[in-house]
């Protein structure tokens, strides 16, 4: 953990990986790809998926899983506009508005780490697997958001909220500067606080970490609070930009999160992972999606090269390390030859 | 012994249905009857196929999240290949059903053996592929001129009295061949013994002269062979084939399966366990149905279901080990 | 090739990225004698029963002989025709199967499509645990047993498997000392049916105890072949490390000094009870017994993990109550645990969170816990140093190190939340004679300069040459006190061990 000044080869490798996307897409569209447009539509759905992506990498770091992101996204979405209409939230000032707005997502975000410390509970105390806790979890809320709703989309954003959503602050949109700042809060609350450094090593040896005099349940319930909060901010983010809410936006990210959390070079047994990487990699797989877009293609082949994307991007990985350890051994065998 | 028989996950599931089962009947007339039966089973047999092959892969100490994709793709690719080739024989459409979907296990499995990735990853990434590259081919568009044998509702053994007929439809017949199969492998083959093996202990059953490689090909090759063949039943039922109807349904299947006794961590699971873990899902839908409640709480209770489970199942060890 | 020898390997050698873990090795192993491979760690002792049993491919030009064929290498199921069946410290059981198939899996691991025998594996199972002469319950899970009966498993399953050679890595690591009698009566059976067994065990006693004859291994080289009627512990530790080692009574004034730790009454249900004793500051208090007899139980007890029952702890006269581990931490109490494979070391991640991870929360800030970076590379600077620790990088993983480097990691991690009682569980687990020597050094500096330690040890000698006091400790009760100048080494060995 501590600073090593070089730059981080995986870094390095999707950074080129980027600007390889770039050149391509530039060179099969020309300025209609290279286009302030397409950069404000990257910047513009690249901060819900990177949230839902953070909320992921936290329990992933630590060895676990949390299948819950999008639905505690969804339901706590859900609840803020319920309020919203409850109250005519839209009919007041802007003032007002702000307001309420706040005291409401403070509230979203009580419920939802109420969630995670159930799942955290589960998790720590009673042992169980988090794949499947989260599971259990994800179908109850679902069920409660479904009941709430009958299934339907919700629709009546304040529209202090909606400038959250949709508005540009220097040709920027504003979900980016929201997604940037909680990214770079999170890097350094995993980089130089206890807690976060806990979490990765909790991710390698949980009982050697217990055994170093660690409260490390506390810190397992911790990690999928700080979870669910991150989905929260999701689930806003996507409410105030669609003007709705309902159980069941976001679903195709679930397992898309994972994706983007493993190419971000989050290892998938935990305790090795970085923010600024995961953030690079997402921006990788939106160039590619939007691109692709702007081709013409259909979504469903930017999800079909995301997979392969990671398919090819780890056995890459696999076989440079075997690679490597042959040649080690090769060169160990000249080494003891030359000696007789 | 019967100390053993209170340990088992399958035993506990097994009274709650029992206890359901009772409830139900005094609640509704409809509920116990053969007729219910038979429709269930019907309605669940896609199901229970799907579970049959993901208990293996379970048991083997893998997961798959891909096993949906499989059957979309592999039926999909089948009754286009029936439809342009003109192709009647439904043992050659079945084949080709078969094969697809095994090629997609045994891809999943090369990545999972040879290049050491972890099985959730591998198999995320393959749906991803898989479906996507379905969807981007097919435009999502829906196939309704299936060949007749494909689509045509058939009998193949009706009895009771001339009031009450009951039927084995063809999804019945397939989900009794597919249990025969898998309970067949598990309990009175050695590949089944060694796939359990495999999930107590990796290592010691490469030490011992296991050849764990054809075991994960073995397993992950079943779960696309039943997904193919469950794809197959879904598509039969329908009487069409809905590129997009199963991706995202993985989840429900793994919940019952693990409901039914088997274990994330491998080595557990039975195939009793795994169809009472389906069955008390469909009992409950069914039950709530009857009773008139909306089908939206159907969620909620499933969840708490799995919650309760697996809290019973961890303090019910915990106590084990203290013991 | 001589009548009598059962396998001789010639010109073996192993290289691993970056290291050479053996170096063209001879051994012949005779039929039907007891065998001991003796070395330290990394001395390529567990890489030469790999290549045995198949696990690895030596390099070129090796040659394996056995009686009627000869390899260049051999692969897993090789081995096993040969006869070769390897006990591996782990045991390489199937936890979720039953005894009977666990000792009969050959019977389904041999062929992938054959119908299930159940009753004939019944039958081989019963067979081998007749003339071995156990008994045992043949559909309980494996899950449900103790260690030793695994062991005994173990053993059994090698035996129906038409072992000829048996290899037992650590066989009596975790065993009692009655456990371990046992395991030598099974090894007497095995070896008058011609079966040639092959130990390996850092226990020197034990060792030269069972073996007929012993081979040394250094830094992947063959010292030589001895037999063990020529052989005692302090001679095989010199050929195991190349240094003569002395030992002396090490002692500690404390006498005047105040109680950092009393407890009294101290009582578990099933694990201990009525224990009550003191550690005096500067006092090394040793705690001797078999294992199995509490003396982990107790110790994790005055760390706060479990709850006693009832009794107290008193911490420097003031009964304390422990909610947790943390609450023991902040009263300045460290435990380096036993295990520190799974309980110690983190070893994917680097040395220097090894050794920070118990004190990121005192150099930190108190609000919101940033850590401090400067006093963080302070502290691990200080512990590398001033344990001479030998590392290439602190950031790389701690899995790198040798397994004395590693327990002096796992000191660092504890001494440096500046404790007064040090809980020290088997200290030299895993660790080869010369980290040894240099960890006992440390413990009688720390000692020298006021901290309280209570060292549990398996190995009499080395409570005995440590200790101030030895406390022993048998099925959960304290039953006697000993002072190592009052008493003879042997003694001592012998009222622990029995």
């Amino acid at each position: 953990m501590l600073n090593t000044k070089k730059i981080d080869p995986a870094m390095r490798n999707l950074f080129l990986l980027w600007f390889a996307v770039i050149a391509f897409f530039t060179y099969m569209k020309g300025g209609e790809f290279l286009s302030e447009q397409t950069f404000q539509s990257i910047a513009f759905v690249m901060p819900e998926l990177g949230l839902l992506t953070l909320a992921m990498f936290a329990p992933l770091l630590s060895g676990g899983f949390n299948l819950a992101i999008i639905v505690i996204a969804n339901v706590t979405s859900l609840f803020g506009i319920a309020v919203f209409h409850i109250f005519q939230v839209s009919e007041m000032s802007i003032g007002m508005q702000g307001l309420m707005i706040a005291v409401v997502f403070v509230a979203s975000l009580l419920i939802a780490m109420l969630c995670g410390l159930i799942i955290g509970f589960m998790v720590s105390y009673v042992g169980a697997h988090p794949i499947l806790v989260t599971l259990g979890m994800m179908t109850l809320l679902k069920g409660v958001g479904i009941i709430a709703t009958s299934g339907r989309a919700v629709s009546g954003v304040p529209d202090v909220l909606k400038f959250f959503g949709n508005s540009t602050i220097w040709a920027i949109p504003v979900p980016l500067f929201i997604f940037v700042g909680i990214a770079i809060l999170l890097h350094l609350f995993m980089t130089r606080t206890t807690y976060g450094r806990y979490i990765y090593l909790i991710g390698s040896n949980i009982n050697a970490v217990y055994f170093s005099g660690i409260n490390t349940k506390r810190v397992v319930m911790f990690i999928y609070i700080l979870s669910s909060a991150l989905a929260t901010v999701a689930g806003y983010l996507m409410m105030a930009r669609f003007n709705s809410s309902r159980v069941g936006y976001g679903d195709a990210y679930l397992l898309l999160t994972v994706l983007i959390a493993i190419l971000g070079g989050t290892d998938p047994n935990g305790g090795f992972g970085k923010v600024s990487t995961i953030a690079v990699a997402l921006l990788v797989l939106q160039t590619i999606s939007t691109g692709l877009n702007i081709m013409g293609t259909s979504q469903y082949l930017s999800m079909a090269m995301w997979g392969l994307v990671l398919l090819g991007a780890m056995s890459f990985k696999y076989i440079k390390d075997h690679y490597k350890k042959k040649m080690y051994v090769k060169k160990a065998a000249k080494a003891t030859n030359n000696d007789n | 012994m019967i100390k053993n028989l209170f340990n088992r996950m399958e035993f506990l599931i097994g009274i709650v249905i029992l206890i359901l089962i009772v409830v139900m009947a005094f609640g509704s007339a409809s509920f116990f009857t053969v007729q219910n039966l038979m429709y269930q089973l019907d309605a669940y047999s896609g199901d229970i196929i799907f579970a049959m092959g993901l208990l293996v892969v379970l048991i083997a100490g893998g997961i798959d999240i891909s096993f949906m994709a499989t059957a979309s793709a592999s039926v999909y690719i089948a009754a286009k290949l029936s439809l342009i080739y003109h192709i009647e024989n439904p043992i050659l459409a079945l084949a080709c059903i078969s094969v697809s979907a095994i090629a997609f296990g045994l891809i999943n499995a090369f990545f999972i053996y040879n290049m050491k990735m972890v099985s959730i990853i591998v198999t995320i990434s393959m749906q991803s592929v898989i479906f996507g590259l379905l969807m981007y081919f097919t435009d999502g568009r829906l196939i309704y001129d299936l060949p007749e044998w494909w689509v045509e509702p058939t009998n193949l053994y009706t009895f009771g009295s001339s009031g009450n007929l009951y039927s084995i439809t063809v999804p019945i017949m397939v989900l009794a061949l597919c249990i025969a199969l898998t309970i067949f492998i598990l309990n009175k083959t050695s590949l089944g013994k060694q796939v359990y093996a495999l999930g107590g202990n990796q290592e010691a059953a490469h030490r011992i002269g296991i050849n764990v490689g054809v075991l994960h090909y073995f397993a992950y090759g079943y779960m696309g062979f039943m997904a193919g063949i469950a794809g197959f039943v879904q598509s039969y039922r329908n009487s069409e084939i809905n590129p997009s109807a199963l991706v995202g349904k993985e989840l429900d299947i793994l919940a019952a399966v693990v409901l039914g006794g088997a274990s994330l961590t491998g080595g557990k699971g039975s195939v009793i366990g795994t169809i009472l873990g389906i069955s008390l899902i469909a009992i409950i839908k069914n039950g709530l149905n009857l009773a008139g409640v909306s089908s939206y709480s159907f969620d909620i209770i499933i969840g708490l279901c799995i919650l309760v489970a697996i809290t019973i199942t961890h303090i019910h060890e915990r106590k084990k080990k203290l013991s | 090739m001589e009548q009598d020898l059962f396998l001789s390997a010639k010109n073996i050698s192993k290289y691993f990225a970056g290291t050479i873990a053996l170096n063209k090795v001879d051994i012949d192993l005779r039929k039907g004698e007891v065998h001991c491979l003796a070395g330290m760690n990394g001395c390529g002792k567990s890489t030469f029963i790999k290549i045995i049993s198949g696990v690895y491919t030596p390099e070129k030009n090796a040659l394996i002989e056995f009686d009627d064929a000869s390899y260049s290498k051999l692969t897993p199921s090789q081995a096993i025709k040969e006869g070769v069946q390897v006990i591996f410290q782990d045991l390489s059981l199937f936890p979720n199967l039953t005894v009977a198939e666990n000792i009969g899996v050959k019977q389904f691991a041999s062929s992938l499509f054959a119908i299930n025998k159940r009753k004939s594996q019944r039958e081989i199972a019963q067979k081998v645990l007749d003339e071995l002469g156990f008994t045992m319950e043949l559909d309980v899970k494996v899950a449900d047993l103790s260690i030793a009966n695994r062991q005994i498993i173990a053993i059994c399953r090698a035996i129906a498997n038409d072992g000829k050679l048996l290899v037992m890595d650590e066989p009596t690591a975790s065993l009692t000392r009655q456990e371990v009698r046992s395991l030598e009566k099974v090894v007497k059976t095995l070896t008058k049916r011609g079966i040639t067994i092959v130990f390996v065990s850092h226990r020197l006693e034990e060792v030269l105890d069972i073996s007929d004859r012993v081979t040394v291994l250094r830094d992947g080289v063959k010292v030589g072949t001895y037999p063990a009627s020529e052989m005692n512990t302090q001679r095989l530790g010199e050929l195991m490390t190349g240094i003569k080692i002395e030992s002396s009574i090490k002692e500690h004034d404390y006498s005047s000094k105040e109680n950092i730790i009393e407890v009294r009454g101290l009582t578990r249900k099933d694990e201990y009870s009525d224990i009550s004793f003191s550690i005096k500051k500067g006092e090394v208090l040793g705690l001797g017994g078999l294992l199995g007899s509490g003396r982990t139980e107790l110790a994790t007890t005055l760390f706060g993990i479990h709850k006693p029952d009832s009794g107290e702890i008193l911490v420097k006269g003031k009964p304390v109550f422990f909610r947790n581990h943390s609450d023991a931490v902040s009263q300045r109490i460290g435990y380096v645990s036993e295990d520190r494979l799974s309980l110690g070391a983190i070893m994917e991640q680097s040395i220097a969170d090894n050794i920070t991870v118990s004190v990121l929360n005192k150099i930190s800030s108190r609000r919101i816990g940033v850590v401090r970076s400067k006093s963080e590379r302070e502290q691990i600077k200080h512990w590398i140093k001033e344990l001479s620790i030998k590392i290439g990088f602190e950031t790389e993983p701690i899995s790198t190190l040798s397994g004395g480097n590693q327990q002096k990691v796992m000191l660092a991690k504890w001494l440096a939340t500046d404790p007064e009682l040090l809980i020290l569980d088997s200290p030299t687990v895993g660790v080869d004679v010369s980290a040894k020597a240099s960890i006992y050094a440390l413990v009688d500096k720390l000692a020298s300069a006021g901290m309280s330690i209570l060292m549990i040890s398996d190995e009499v000698p080395e409570l005995y040459y440590n200790c101030d006091r030895v406390l022993h400790m048998k099925d959960g009760k304290l039953i006697g006190e000993y002072a190592p100048r009052e008493i003879e080494e042997h003694k001592l060995m012998e009222i622990i061990n029995d």
